[in-house]
């Protein structure tokens, strides 16, 4: 597997790439959060939102469409807040018949049913957007420089460098099984459900093993290098003042967008 | 590419802000422990180790099974997860991978990450490791039966969980969500009962020497235990009550100031009753059946507990 698979990173040289992590990083979460504070119906407020995001995706130069292509993975999720649409109190907007059930949509319930997609549809773009223009190892290290704690981070690097790795030895332990797994004509190939869990878990606990000794092989090889128990890296953060205006003209955007939302 | 999503993982939008912070609070505050813990009792060398058990866990659940009609399971691997590296370790590597699922595949919030983590990660892990603990001395079948139990506990209790946020976060009307999160996930935690045991009786015959120090074999334990029966009896009396007498945690919740009378669906609701689930009798008496078993699992596990402590 090319060791890309995985990325998410879109690489470029816009203003928004050039960034420094951690202003896209604090900016992302603010913007989440002002989405989770913003009140259902903030029509204004979410039409700023997205504004925001499209002019986000011209400056790093992905195609201003770029986040809502890949926008639709939370979706299904919406389905847990269905229920608000017939449960709120308010007056009736339609009401249909369903096998042998009368559901009436109410207006509140609607209003706070599309105020939720609207917030989790905005803040997943946001995400998207701070993947797609930021190395995952700067993210990390950002998250390291605003206060995550060393061990979690190192965690995260080591999942982030070795998940190629370990999504090859998969890949190998899954083609060995379709290789092994013939099917003829009228009779399937296999045993019941529950054998063929218990393989899937065979072969977890052999990736398992593996994986256990591939780490043994790391420590060692890290240690060849001269590791002491923290990561290096030479890439050191710089604060530009393009940063701080950047970082300043978005949080002052989104004070505009909570007054918006209120008024 | 093989990664699926699980449907656990809450996106930014679903939670409301209070509920989102209230479980960073606890996310934080337990993580805290939980690297205090870790940082006194592991070498250097463990770090590597949760780090590529962490990428373990990911790559794992890229193991699919088919099971019918086009649909596969997979791994989840907190239970698994929890008995190979003792509960601190493996709460950490599960907030690890959590945080990588969020933030390289959009694959839950950030804002409601603390949410994710303390459904998928924390209660997985107290919950696993305290069941498990509590027959670590057992037979080898006792030891597999119980860990299938826990797996299949902690996805309950994940789900349980999540409901109960959304509810509170007045996304959702609570015997609804509650039913149908359960519902889906009592299967899919069967799924990961399976290849949880298998994973772990492969382990256990090859590498037996590899579930002993750090894991879930070693140092005291009384507490754990304490804390995943408690979190059981709390998944397997709760959820009944909620699918069945949803008005109770309503008024307390009201009471509470989580949500007004407006969000909490009791009103044009009362007599009303959810699709799929109108049948009520059965689906009570479901998940009576199934609490009943449960319970004289959890019974079993806690007297031969208490035998052994008295012999």
């Amino acid at each position: 597997m090319h060791s890309d698979a995985f990325d998410r990173y879109h690489h470029g040289h816009s203003l928004i790439h050039h960034l420094d992590p951690r202003v896209k990083v604090l900016v992302t979460i603010a913007f989440i959060i002002s989405n989770a504070l913003l009140p259902d119906g903030a029509w204004v407020a979410f039409a700023l939102a997205w504004v925001f995001i499209l002019i986000a995706n011209a400056f790093a130069q992905l195609g201003i469409g770029f986040t809502f292509r890949r926008s639709f993975i939370a979706l299904p999720f919406a389905l847990a807040a269905i229920t608000v649409l017939f449960s709120i109190p308010g007056e009736p907007v339609t009401s249909f018949r369903f096998v042998m059930w009368n559901f009436t949509i109410t207006d509140a319930g609607l209003l706070r049913f599309i105020s939720i997609v609207i917030r989790s549809w905005l803040s997943v773009q946001m995400a998207i957007l701070l993947v797609a223009v930021t190395e995952f190892p700067k993210i990390v290290h950002a998250l390291n420089h605003l206060r995550v704690p060393t061990i979690i981070t190192v965690i995260i690097s080591f999942l982030y460098r070795y998940l190629f790795v370990l999504a090859d030895e998969v890949l190998r332990l899954l083609r060995a099984r379709q290789a092994r797994s013939a099917a003829t004509a009228g009779i399937s190939p296999g045993g019941s459900v529950v054998w063929r869990a218990r393989i899937a878990g065979h072969m977890a606990g052999q990736l398992f093993l593996r994986s256990y000794e591939r780490s043994d092989r790391i420590y060692n090889a890290m240690l060849s290098r001269g590791y002491k128990g923290e990561l290096m890296t030479i890439h050191p953060h710089h604060f530009h003042a393009s940063d701080l205006r950047i970082g300043a003209a978005s949080f002052l955007s989104l004070i505009i967008m909570q007054v918006a939302g209120r008024l | 590419m093989h990664y699926s999503p699980v449907p656990l993982h809450i996106p930014d939008g679903f939670l409301s802000f209070v509920v989102s912070l209230i479980c960073w609070v606890i996310t934080v505050f337990t993580l805290s422990i939980a690297i205090s813990r870790t940082n006194k009792s592991l070498g250097e060398k463990q770090v590597p180790l949760m780090g590529v058990m962490a990428a373990f866990i990911f790559a794992a659940q890229m193991i699919n099974f088919p099971v019918a009609g086009g649909t596969s399971g997979h791994l989840l691997g907190g239970a698994l997860a929890v008995i190979v590296l003792g509960p601190w370790a493996a709460m950490l590597v599960m907030t690890a991978v959590i945080a990588v699922q969020a933030l390289l595949f959009q694959d839950g919030g950030l804002l409601v990450m603390g949410a994710n983590i303390l459904n998928m990660g924390l209660l997985t892990a107290a919950l696993g490791y305290g069941l498990y603990r509590s027959v670590v001395k057992g037979s080898y079948t006792t030891k597999l039966t119980v860990a299938g139990v826990a797996a299949w506990l902690s996805v309950l209790a994940g789900a349980l969980a999540t409901s109960l946020q959304l509810w509170l976060s007045g996304t959702s009307n609570l015997q609804t969500v509650v039913l149908a999160m359960l519902g889906v996930h009592s299967v899919i935690g069967i799924g990961e009962a399976l290849i949880t045991v298998a994973a772990l009786g492969f382990v256990l015959r090859t590498r037996p020497d590899l579930l002993g120090e750090g894991s879930a074999s070693a140092g005291g334990g009384r507490g754990w235990i304490i804390a995943g029966v408690v979190i059981s009896l709390v998944v397997v009396l709760l959820s009944p009550f909620a699918s069945v007498n949803p008005d109770g945690l309503n008024r307390v919740a009201m009471d509470l100031g989580f949500i007004d009378s407006s969000q909490s669906g009791t009103g044009p609701l009362a007599g009303y009753t959810v699709p799929f689930f109108e049948s009520a009798s059965a689906s009570r008496i479901a998940a009576g059946a199934i609490g009943v078993v449960v319970i004289i699992l959890l019974l079993f596990v806690l007297s031969h507990l208490l035998r052994k402590r008295t012999a």
